[in-house]
């Protein structure tokens, strides 16, 4: 099952989520990319089935842009979070996305921040959070192991932690996860955690 | 398996869809949700309709004792009873029986397909069986289907779907040549039968292909399913068959094959696939395609592949068969 946690750190955002694309018993894709860069300041980890997952956060992402090319300025992270839950709670009673979304982002004046949406719209503002199957094993450990203001390298170790808890425990673990993490420099990729590397094809 | 005939049924849906369905934009929900929910109240009060006719109406039949009134017509009333029949079992409730055994028959995605990117292009190749529940219908089904002559895509699931959906997108293709005067690349191409998947979702198409092509960017592979998965990746394998074929795909798969070294491994992997899958097997279509477009490799039966992977061995006899001595 799909994992996302994600917590915030001194002056930094951090999301990571696994990176298996599965249909029952078979893993179709083992670096599938989860964690999708909004806009130049924000991530967006989702987990959830997949043609709503890729639709609903490649969405998201092109609204977040229609703002800015329309008003000139982008969209603070409070506000994308706000959107984004709407559009889950409109579509709810009809045709509900199930997705389960880590929204996290950095603005100037209010540094880092990170939001927890339900595939049923619910949303809080926290400093740490996880979904799926690994989250049983993630959450108590961050309780134990976070505090305010972490810096990178504690951050990292803690997500790392998180991620062979994961593989100790969990009975399907996924095999690859992705590391991605923004701050006032913007939102990027900051490490892929392999245990199985696919061969790779040169371009003729 | 593929189901041939029964899978046209659902066509019968789509002409209440307006052209404009399929240029809706991805983020807005489609429209006919609605009506299709109306079609679906209006069929279940004609269900009850025909539910009510299906009672006998004895009305017509008066019993002898009735023409005859006397002090015995309580017992002439079994000896003279008009006969009586049970209704055969299915008849009382036809659209059930149909239900039922739609459901015995659908069978999520019986056959093997695999495709995979190397450094000289893609390698596509499919069985072509086609199974209703346990019977096979076909041995000779077309599952690569060409799209145009630098795409393919696989099939598998419903034989009409992927059929009608796969020339819908080969229109759609030509249509974005003709308007744009550039070929389309496999990654457009995917992403349009992924969002027509995608609005058609919960509405029971079974579709799970793998486009595979050519463009300006080099050989291009996605898998997209008619749950609105698409994934782009190097190898895929899609059918009841799969484990099996990925199985020998992963194990001799480099990406510096030849094209020849790479054609005998789709090969070997869909008949191991056939061998070990019943609702696999027919003829494997191995094509390749390179820079100047697709081109079919072989076709070769799946049995004599296995005699000639594995062919038989004389056995030593033991004892010579002598003939009795005469007495």
């Amino acid at each position: 099952m799909e994992c996302v946690f994600g917590l915030v750190g001194k002056g930094f955002a951090i999301v990571a989520a696994d990176t298996s694309a599965v249909n029952s018993i078979l893993v179709h894709k083992s670096n599938e990319d989860k964690v999708m860069v909004l806009d130049s300041h924000k991530l967006l980890g989702a987990s959830g089935e997949p043609g709503d997952r890729v639709q609903f956060t490649e969405y998201i992402q092109k609204n977040v842009h229609l703002y800015q090319f329309r008003n000139g300025i982008p969209l603070t992270t409070a506000a994308t979070a706000n959107f984004t839950r709407g559009e889950l709670a409109t579509a709810l009673r009809k045709n509900p996305y199930s997705v389960n979304i880590l929204l996290a982002g950095y603005d100037k004046g209010v540094g880092p921040s990170m939001y927890y949406i339900d595939y049923i719209a619910t949303m809080h503002k926290i400093e740490k959070g996880a979904f799926g199957y690994g989250s049983y094993f993630c959450l108590s450990m961050m309780d134990r192991l976070y505090h305010p203001d972490m810096s990178i390298e504690e951050a990292i170790d803690l997500i790392d932690k998180c991620i062979i808890e994961i593989r100790t425990r969990l009975v399907v673990a996924p095999p690859n996860f992705v590391i991605k993490i923004v701050d006032q420099d913007g939102a990027r990729e900051y490490a892929w955690r392999e245990s199985i590397k696919s061969p790779d094809v040169s371009m003729a | 398996m593929l189901l041939l005939l029964f899978r046209l049924s659902f066509l019968s849906f789509f002409p209440s869809l307006s052209l404009s369905q399929h240029f809706a934009p991805t983020g807005t929900k489609p429209h006919h949700r609605i009506s299709v929910s109306l079609n679906f109240k209006q069929r279940k009060q004609r269900e009850e309709k025909r539910r009510m006719m299906m009672k006998l109406d004895t009305s017509g039949l008066e019993s002898f004792s009735a023409a005859v009134p006397s002090a015995m017509a309580a017992a002439e009333d079994q000896l003279f009873a008009p006969p009586s029949f049970d209704l055969p079992a299915g008849c009382a409730d036809f659209d059930k029986f149909q239900m039922e055994a739609k459901q015995t028959l659908k069978h999520a995605k019986g056959t093997t397909t695999l495709a995979f990117i190397f450094n000289q292009g893609v390698i596509v190749a499919a069985d072509s069986r086609a199974s209703m529940g346990g019977y096979i219908s076909s041995q000779s089904v077309k599952k690569i289907i060409e799209i145009n002559p630098y795409m393919l895509g696989t099939m598998a699931g419903g034989a009409a779907d992927c059929q009608f959906w796969h020339r819908n997108l080969g229109i759609k293709c030509r249509l974005h040549e003709l308007a744009n005067k550039r070929r389309i690349s496999v990654t457009g191409a995917s992403k349009l039968l992924a969002n027509i998947l995608y609005s058609y979702r919960g509405m029971g198409l079974s579709i799970g292909t793998m486009i595979a092509g050519w463009d300006e960017k080099g050989p291009g592979l996605y898998y997209v399913d008619s749950e609105g998965g698409r994934l782009k990746g190097n190898r895929f394998s899609v059918g009841s068959g799969s484990p099996y074929a990925y199985g020998v795909l992963d194990n001799g798969y480099r990406p510096d094959m030849t094209v020849d070294e790479a054609h005998e491994l789709a090969r070997r992997a869909i008949y191991h696939a056939t061998f070990r899958d019943g609702a696999s097997g027919g003829v494997v279509s191995v094509y390749h395609v390179g820079p100047n477009g697709w081109k079919k490799l072989s076709g070769d039966d799946v049995s004599e592949l296995h005699y000639k992977y594995y062919p038989v061995q004389p056995t030593p006899v033991e004892h010579e068969m002598v003939d009795a001595p005469p007495a």
